[in-house]
């Protein structure tokens, strides 16, 4: 049941327009009236998402908003609109991405009071909850490759933000490359989709990139081409998620404003690919193949990132694998299977990761850009707002019952458990331990004990102001409740936001088999994660109570492991090696060979050739009569003798 | 008997002899001179060839190059005297300014 309403094209319109305001008077209007401009065009567009989201919450089940703005492309037949949809799942990412980006863009006020470029921000920051609003509210893949470019586009500005540092333009250039590589790979998904939908080389009428057609056909399709087009399309997501082998992009991209961390690279951008998935659902469940892939690809990541968060010590960067690492858990749930469990997580950690990173930015606002956390400690004083909100991220995202990741990861472990993928379940559940160990190490490292940077800093170490307060709060509230909309039936729940998925990431395929647990089992296994939880919680608490030096103890236990975790498993230097010296060699053989040595060269020879001729020919010019005079009577008598000789003509 | 090509051979002698000198000398006066040897050879070769025929182009075009001749001396007389007063010299090596 489609039901048209025409407003649903403001949701994005609005950030575009405050992004377009800001460029154009955003200097000229001062920093009150472009924060609160900024603001206010996000605010408007979470309430015109809340009225779509009451709209659908009391439509009948598998309702449908649907806003035709233009005919984009129209081709014999073939036509690509410029359609924007809402169905549930779309609706719950409208409501992440514009709500929680109301908060980050409010705290950004506080954040960003001092920089000089306040306008440019805001249109950047803007311009990408536009972009992705596009993404998620796309009804075929086309458009959806408008906002995934657009945000790439605006993560590449954003992580560049300080560009006149040449390590955080780079980082920048980093992203916009390796996302390139998994855009390439979305752009070949699409055209193959496309190839294998039409029903004949000259007829396109029946080809179509609308999802609904997409998922309604896959079934239909040979499952080769299935499979290479939802790995295609899961390669971009690689990209775009920063899963395995994409990852390296992720967390260099700390070294944008950390509003923006929390932003694109925790809450809404990175779970594009996640979305993108659960939006083709219809097309991944034809593709098996493609599905255990994702799924050991995501229990992968998880596990390796979360092992190199274990020893990193720059505050943003633990927060960043822990977010390479949760998307990871994502992906597994969309590989079992668990299309709505994928979705509840991506929910719950925009709330506590984002809330993680927000609470980063307040600690290194208050230390003023200090982010090594060896450095930090005993903030717990100094800045109780900011300490108590990331207490709650903490033990969130640590996934401690009752607050939301709890809720979320378990949903995801039961899944793999109940789809009988026994091997993921583990690998999950040790990421599990690993992640309430490394928040653990950073909660305390960072708010206990006491001060160990310089005496001046911890003095003058300050709470935030209230614009990144309240938003703090706001998110830790969410943390908390986020959780409950998503309660398992084994604890009395009904699963709310499951239930309220379910028509948009059902396929009629799988609709036949959902997996269910038996009660105990499933308390079983809750009893299992919390304990290992509670359990690795705890040793971190009393390894780290003697500080940073317990990270020789941790150094110590895992020997050579060490080594590869410091270094991220050394995928960066993989790369380093594999991709990016052998393409510098080759371009600077392509420049000093090829273009100096044989271009230039050839060029440089017509030149020369002609230099040398021309020297020649003027010495001919020797300015005496007599030669000139010499050379005419030579030249009539070639002409007698031409004459002559020439047969008597 | 001394018939056309005994006066043609003589305007060929006269004519190569003038262009060695134009080509060798190097007093500004002597090639001019010589460029009326050249030109005078020419007439020859025109009267000559005009006998020879019996018709009247050849000795017509003798006075053009006459009248020519005469005003070449007039206006080449007074470029060597001008290049006399510039450069206080005679000698064709030296006038070289058309030079690379």
């Amino acid at each position: 049941m489609v039901s048209a309403e025409s407003w649903l094209r403001w949701i994005p319109l609005l950030p575009l327009l405050g992004a377009v305001l800001h460029v154009a008077v955003g200097y000229r209007v001062g920093r009150r009236a472009t924060g609160v401009l900024a603001c206010s065009v996000v605010g408007v567009s979470f309430l015109l998402a809340l009225r779509a989201f009451s709209a659908l919450v009391s439509a009948p089940e598998g309702a449908v908003l649907a806003d035709d703005v233009y005919r984009w492309i129209a081709v014999a037949g073939f036509n690509i609109d410029v359609r924007l949809v809402l169905d549930s799942l779309s609706v719950v990412m409208c409501l992440v991405i514009t709500g929680v980006g109301f908060l980050i863009h409010v705290y950004s006020t506080g954040y960003m009071a001092h920089d000089d470029d306040y306008a440019r921000f805001f249109a950047y920051l803007n311009l990408f909850t536009s972009a992705m609003l596009v993404l998620v509210m796309a009804d075929n893949l086309v458009l959806m490759f408008v906002g995934w470019e657009g945000v790439g586009l605006c993560s590449y500005l954003l992580i560049g933000f300080w560009y006149t540092d040449t390590a955080k333009a780079s980082a920048g250039k980093k992203a916009f490359v390796v996302n390139r590589v998994g855009d390439a790979a979305f752009v070949l998904g699409t055209f193959l989709l496309f190839w294998a939908l039409a029903p004949g080389a000259s007829d396109l009428g029946g080809s179509s990139l609308r999802f609904a057609d997409i998922n309604a056909a896959a079934p239909g399709l040979s499952p080769g081409l299935v499979t290479a087009a939802a790995l295609l399309l899961f390669v971009g997501a690689t990209g775009k998620s920063a899963q395995i082998p994409l990852f390296v992009w992720l967390p260099d991209a700390m070294a944008g404003p950390t509003p923006v961390s929390a932003l694109i690279h925790a809450a809404t951008m990175v779970t594009a690919g996640v979305y993108m998935v659960a939006r083709l659902n219809g097309l991944f469940e034809a593709a098996p193949a493609a599905m255990t892939v994702i799924a050991w690809v995501g229990a992968i990541t998880a596990l390796m990132a979360a092992t190199v968060g274990v020893v990193q010590n720059d505050i943003k960067k633990v927060l960043a694998y822990s977010t390479v690492s949760q998307l990871g858990y994502m992906f597994m749930a969309l590989g079992v299977g668990a299309f709505g469990a994928a979705v509840f997580h991506v929910m719950t950690h925009a709330f506590f990761k984002g809330l993680l990173f927000l609470g980063a930015g307040s600690v290194i606002h208050a230390l003023h850009e200090e982010q090594d956390i060896r450095k930090m400690g005993g903030l717990r004083a100094k800045t109780p707002v900011t300490w108590a909100t990331f207490a709650v991220a903490t033990l969130a995202i640590a996934g401690v019952p009752g607050l939301a990741g709890f809720f979320s990861k378990d949903a995801i472990l039961a899944a793999t458990f109940a789809g009988g993928h026994y091997g993921l379940w583990l690998i999950g559940l040790a990421g599990a331990a690993l992640t309430a160990f490394y928040m653990t190490r950073l909660l305390r490292l960072v708010f206990f004990d006491s001060f160990r940077g310089d005496r001046e800093r911890g003095e003058q170490a300050h709470e935030s102001p209230w614009s990144m307060t309240v938003p703090l709060i706001v998110l830790a509230v969410l943390s908390v409740v986020g959780g409950y909309l998503g309660v398992p039936h084994a604890l009395g729940g009904h699963d709310a936001l499951g239930s309220f998925l379910a028509p948009s990431v059902s396929s009629a395929a799988h609709a036949g088999h959902a997996l269910h647990l038996s009660v105990a089992v499933e308390w079983l296994l809750m009893l299992v994660s919390t304990t290992v939880v509670l359990g690795s919680m705890g040793f971190a608490w009393k390894l780290y109570a003697a500080g940073p030096d317990a990270d020789v103890v941790v150094r110590g236990a895992l020997g050579r492991a060490w080594q590869w975790m410091a270094s991220a498993w050394r995928v960066d230097e993989a790369y380093e090696r594999l991709v990016v010296r052998p393409v510098g060699r080759g371009a600077e053989f392509l420049w000093k060979g090829v273009d100096v040595g044989l271009i230039d060269r050839f060029a440089d020879g017509v030149a020369m050739t002609a230099g040398v001729l021309a020297e020649i020919w003027r010495r001919w010019n020797s300015g005496s009569v007599q030669h000139y005079a010499l050379s005419l009577l030579a030249g009539a008598l070639a002409l007698v003798a031409a004459v002559l000789l020439g047969g008597g003509g | 008997m001394v018939g056309p090509a005994h006066f043609l051979a003589l305007s060929a002698a006269l004519f190569f002899i003038g262009a060695a000198g134009v080509a060798t000398r190097r007093n500004i006066v002597v090639i001019f001179m010589s460029v009326e040897l050249m030109l005078n050879a020419a007439n020859l070769a025109f009267v000559a060839v005009a006998r020879g025929l019996g018709t009247m182009e050849g000795q017509v075009i003798v006075f053009f190059v006459m009248t020519l001749a005469a005003a070449e001396a007039a206006v080449g007389l007074a470029v060597i005297l001008a290049m006399f007063r510039n450069r206080q010299t005679m000698d064709a090596g030296e006038i070289s300014l058309l030079k690379w």
